[in-house]
């Protein structure tokens, strides 16, 4: 089954639900995909319960509803066969979908980065943003003593969030020195919106001890998290724990961008000024061009949803605001840029691709031996499970240099009895039989 | 303006390894396997393993729903009567 758009946006989240409702209103059919089953993107992942109120994901999502473009949640991009078309994959219905598009506004937005430390993999463990997610969705944490570690402004989002269901905070811990959030906090003179969103969730966390130039070196405990081993660097300790929230600020998914042909430099997908990318019926939006945050991505998809509905002369006006936005990214990214000593927590038999259970120390030998990440993959099988070095290849990106530059369909895992039987590659798929 | 998706007084119940849970409908089914205190998968070496970035990117949430392996669970809302067990 093909369904035929003028306009089709991937990605459910601010970039993307400002891109399709600037395209609807200006008269474009448009249909926007989304893997999750509730729009928002994580950020504004909608879920269980009640949120505190944010006005600027209400006003985009009441923007949005009234704006005709149609949403398609659970439908997750695989493949695109032909020039214009994209093929979904629908796990409820176990069964594939195809988008035909004149236009394509690419609003993937970013996942968190991790990096491994001993006893990373125990239950217990959580990403930051992905412990907020799954208590939007329905876990109960109340009264779990919680530690938070790693790097950005998502931290102190996560603690507030967790705080408010429950949780009892038992440390936020930074890496980044307190010189270089100083730095930062200049940065933000011109952003007071921001300032007083961290001013908020300090409040909130009153009592709960902020560190910076802390960080974690160890989950401990035997088949459960017990407590995290913290370092400032001349001394360590242990913080006695139920749950781990770690994260170290965000990556980029770009995975899609490159499946098209798409240039994307230094992991970022390039954009001439109405966020056109360098194929002309692809637009981008939002943290693929650059970690820049929600604002940047509400601004930049409503100049993608003008541009490719051809009506970029009424985005000139939010250009400015774009690259004031872009600023405040790269100062970000400096603050928060990590510490050496992140990169050498992993001991020898730290797991690190935690699909396929390769250890730190076969990778360490390979990249010793001057091995890149293919040949590191071919070896161990680093980064060729289910997740497709997702989790595993910006790590090691981070520690040893390594760069993924394959990404081909499915971009994610389908059943081979779908791909076989509905896939429009059907016909390329021929088995030899003996 | 409250962020309400669901009425949180409705529940949904789903057995989860044997054990029978209820939880606010709307919620996944990773969530439900953390309520349960039971891992969602055992790695390739043997580890009990949880969900861990929440948002359908690292599979370390996969687990048996209903009989079909690999689903991940962080991107499934339950449904009333659901099986799940963890993947082993």
């Amino acid at each position: 089954m093909k369904r035929a758009f003028d306009i089709v946006v991937v990605g459910a989240g601010p970039a993307g639900l400002a891109g399709a409702s600037a395209a609807a209103r200006a008269g474009m059919r448009v249909a926007v995909i989304d893997e999750n089953p509730h729009m928002g993107g994580q950020i504004w992942r909608a879920g269980v319960g009640t949120c505190h109120p944010n006005y600027a994901k209400v006003r985009a999502i009441a923007s949005f509803k009234s704006s005709g473009a149609e949403l398609y949640p659970g439908y997750q991009v695989v493949d695109s066969i032909d020039e214009g078309d994209l093929v979904t994959w629908i796990d409820v219905k176990r069964s594939l979908e195809t988008f035909g598009f004149k236009r394509l506004i690419i609003a993937t937005g970013a996942r968190e980065r991790f990096l491994p430390f001993p006893g990373w993999t125990l239950p217990g463990v959580f990403g930051a943003g992905g412990l907020q997610a799954l208590v939007r969705t329905g876990y109960n944490i109340t009264g779990k003593r919680v530690v938070i570690a790693g790097t950005g402004p998502l931290l102190l989002a996560v603690a507030a969030h967790l705080k408010q269901a429950g949780a009892q905070i038992v440390s936020i811990n930074e890496q980044a020195p307190m010189s270089r959030l100083i730095k930062f906090g200049f940065a933000l003179m011109g952003h007071p919106r921001k300032i007083f969103q961290g001013i908020g969730y300090c409040t909130q966390l009153a009592g709960s001890p902020y560190r910076t130039g802390t960080w974690a070196v160890e989950a401990e405990g035997n088949e459960k998290l017990t407590g995290i081993q913290l370092s400032d660097g001349r001394r360590t300790w242990t913080e006695p724990c139920d749950l781990m929230a770690c994260g170290f600020h965000l990556v980029p998914n770009t995975e899609l961008s490159a499946l098209l042909g798409c240039r994307i430099i230094d992991g970022v997908v390039q954009v001439d000024e109405n966020q056109q990318t360098s194929i002309e019926s692809i637009y981008c939006a939002g943290e693929p061009t650059g970690i820049a945050g929600v604002d940047a991505a509400l601004l930049q998809g409503e100049i993608a949803g003008l541009a490719a509905s051809g009506m970029a002369q009424k985005a000139i006006r939010l250009h400015g605001r774009r690259s004031s936005e872009a600023e405040f990214g790269r100062a970000m990214s400096q603050a928060f840029a990590l510490r050496p000593e992140l990169f050498s927590l992993a001991k020898p038999d730290t797991i690190t691709c935690r699909c396929e259970d390769v250890r730190f120390g076969q990778l360490n030998a390979l990249a010793a031996s001057q091995a890149d990440w293919t040949y590191a993959k071919l070896q161990t099988r680093c980064g060729m499970g289910s997740c497709q070095g997702r989790v595993c290849g910006p790590a090691l990106e981070a520690i040893f240099g390594w760069r993924n530059n394959s990404v081909r369909s499915p971009l994610f895992p389908i059943p081979v009895a779908t791909m076989c039987s509905e896939s429009p590659r059907e016909k390329e798929i021929s088995i030899p039989i003996p | 303006m409250t962020d309400r998706n669901l009425d949180a007084a409705e529940v949904v119940t789903i057995t989860v390894d044997g054990r029978v849970i209820s939880l606010p409908s709307g919620a996944t089914v990773a969530a439900a396997l953390l309520n349960a205190g039971v891992p969602c998968r055992v790695s390739e070496s043997g580890e009990p393993r949880t969900a861990f970035c929440g948002m359908g990117i690292c599979f370390e949430c996969r687990a048996v729903i209903d009989g079909v392996p690999h689903r991940r669970t962080c991107q499934v809302v339950c449904r009333e009567g659901m099986m799940v067990e963890t993947q082993r």
